[in-house]
């Protein structure tokens, strides 16, 4: 097993946002009194003048901000993504994405990440959601350096984003160096014989589960797909072409997430076995995260497993 | 008279030709709502004729003052002040609800110039403001936002969070009007969910709150005014009495005109009723 440094996203968030209030005076910062959840707090303490909190009202915060957006301000929203998305699904839609409005929500708390809370505040069918809103951006980073690198891009870009945080730590997977690029998938691990990609601080597993399929002799590629939307239909074609066979690996239900994107651009356009991992459409359960991780469809072995099952298929078809 | 009897008596005239305009569009449309657009045309022409500095050789003037028609349905209306005030021609009007028309069924933002915020899903248009009026004090910009919302749409419960916050961040220039027909689509008011008394609500959530005759030009003008002075000490709402479907008799006070749209005979009928010269030709 890898061992790493473990870093939560929503850490490396906080800290994020304050250097993008130094560097622009426009940055403005929303919550809906979960500042210390979200870690939007160190952005309070510094700029108090451009931060905004909202209270338990996040329908109000997020069509606020899309007036502010209107009158010149790029604003942060912050809340857990179970609201962000479901709470706030019409004002997300009409007042946000529809007007093109120059906000960025982050989702904080996504997936199973909120584990001990339960499936009222876990957020399981959010990428389904915002999936389906055009003209909305959606990324989901791997580790907090990816965090770290998106923010400055996000807060450049010019349009509604949709940003997906995990509230645990989580392995970090990037060096210094590492380069956000909107819109494009990075590649981890060249590989012919398979292609794991997925979205999120899942990669970690996804990576152990390629060591584990290096041992058995397989060649996989690793690739990470953090911005959900627009996808990467390049990097998912040629992997397609040059390996045959693809295993999506999300935390999410498997419904309507990075299976079911990947899996569209495939059957349009290359089709070959696509093997979906993720949470088996139910909702999950309250415990330690790595357990319903493991539990509710993600485990490693689960992985190694969907890796197979897509090269034999490859292989009949 | 004096000039100020003038002025109003232009701001009438001004009314007068956009509710005609508004009869016009959606007939012509074949869709559209009348009721909401006739209750709020003296409303909607107070503001854009005699308060709100706006330029529509520069839609997006920064400093400009902005309106957010939270009452997303009475569009018809907003279309033709601001065909009249000059942002585009007024037999664009013609193209409500058409097809790759600039004039889509609710306001959007990016598609109409002068419109300064898409709505017609209800409840939006006060966050909407509010959040307008944050980000003039974060960037030291002293436009007032004005929001004219249904009464109606004060079922929304994001209206009440949006009246909360606006009275808590203490936001300066920010004036809502509710245009206080007293019919929704499916009846009355107090029949179908009662949001009266009005007055008290919006005073308990922190609002200075004024009341004025929504149909009388005279008392909108004054009262728009007051409400504007007031409005550098918070925020403040005027409640405005009005008639829904004001100007045609039969539309007057009638659910079934919130979304119909005139038989031709109808159409006639209420063209003659406001004294439209010209005929009943679209």
């Amino acid at each position: 097993m890898r061992t790493q440094k473990m870093i939560a996203q929503r850490e490396a968030y906080g800290a994020g946002l304050v250097e993008l209030g130094k560097a622009n005076p426009n940055v403005a910062v929303l919550d809906a009194d979960v500042s210390n959840s979200t870690r939007t707090l160190y952005f309070a303490e510094e700029f108090p003048e451009r931060f905004f909190n909202f209270g338990i009202a996040e329908q109000n915060m997020m069509a606020a901000a899309a007036g502010m957006a209107k009158c010149g301000l790029i604003p942060f929203v912050n809340t857990f993504s179970f609201l962000a998305t479901y709470r706030a699904a019409d004002q997300l839609r009409t007042s946000i994405v529809y007007t093109k409005a120059n906000v960025k929500i982050a989702a904080t708390y996504g997936g199973l990440s909120d584990s001990f809370d339960g499936p009222t505040h876990q957020s399981i069918a959010d990428l389904a959601m915002v999936r389906a809103l055009a003209d909305l951006t959606v990324v989901v980073p791997a580790d907090a350096v990816e965090v770290e690198k998106a923010l400055p891009v996000l807060a450049e870009f010019d349009g509604p984003v949709w940003l997906r945080l995990s509230r645990n730590p989580s392995p970090v997977i990037y060096g210094d160096d590492f380069e956000f690029k909107l819109g494009k998938a990075t590649v981890l691990r060249e590989g012919t014989d398979v292609t794991l990609m997925s979205c999120g601080t899942v990669l970690g597993r996804v990576l152990e589960a390629a060591d584990q399929l290096v041992e058995e002799g397989l060649n996989p590629r690793v690739i990470s797909i953090s911005t959900l939307k627009p996808l990467d239909e390049e990097a998912i074609l040629a992997a397609a072409r040059e390996t045959g066979a693809i295993v999506t690996v999300e935390e999410h239900n498997i419904l309507g997430g990075l299976g079911a994107a990947v899996g569209e651009v495939v059957a349009d356009q290359h089709p070959c076995p696509v093997k979906r991992v993720g949470i088996p459409d139910t909702f999950a359960d309250t415990g330690p995260y790595d357990v319903l991780l493991d539990k509710f469809g993600l485990s490693v072995d689960n992985i190694v497993k969907a890796a197979k099952d897509a090269v034999t298929l490859k292989k009949n078809g | 008279m004096d000039r100020d009897e003038q002025r109003i008596r232009e701001l009438e005239q001004i009314a007068n030709e956009l509710r005609i305009a508004v009869v016009k569009s959606v007939y012509n449309a074949g869709s559209g709502h009348l009721g909401g657009s006739l209750s709020a045309a003296d409303i909607i022409t107070a503001l854009y004729f005699d308060k709100m500095r706006v330029n529509p050789e520069e839609p997006d003037w920064d400093d400009r003052d902005r309106f957010v028609l939270s009452k997303g349905h009475a569009g018809p209306i907003l279309y033709a002040a601001l065909a009249k005030r000059g942002f585009f021609p007024m037999e664009e009007l013609s193209t409500l609800r058409k097809c790759g028309s600039r004039l889509s069924g609710h306001p959007a933002c990016f598609k109409t110039p002068g419109v300064d915020m898409t709505s017609g899903s209800l409840g939006h248009g006060l966050s909407v403001g509010l959040g307008m009026r944050l980000a003039g004090r974060v960037r030291g910009k002293d436009y007032r936002v004005f929001v004219l919302l249904g009464d109606g749409e004060l079922q929304e419960g994001q209206v009440w969070e949006a009246a909360m916050a606006a009275a808590h961040f203490k936001v300066d220039n920010l004036v809502a009007i509710v245009d206080y027909n007293r019919v929704q689509l499916d009846g009355t008011v107090d029949e179908i969910m009662e949001v009266a008394p009005l007055a008290d609500k919006w005073r308990s959530f922190g609002w200075q709150v004024l009341t004025m005759d929504g149909h009388d030009m005279g008392d909108i003008v004054a009262t728009v005014d007051k409400a504007i002075a007031q409005s550098q000490e918070g925020p403040v709402v005027s409640i405005a009495d009005t008639v829904k479907g004001k100007g045609v008799s039969f539309m007057e006070g009638k659910s079934a005109w919130h979304g119909r749209y005139p038989t031709e005979e109808e159409y006639k009928q209420a063209l003659a009723e406001l004294g439209e010269q010209g005929g009943a030709d679209v």
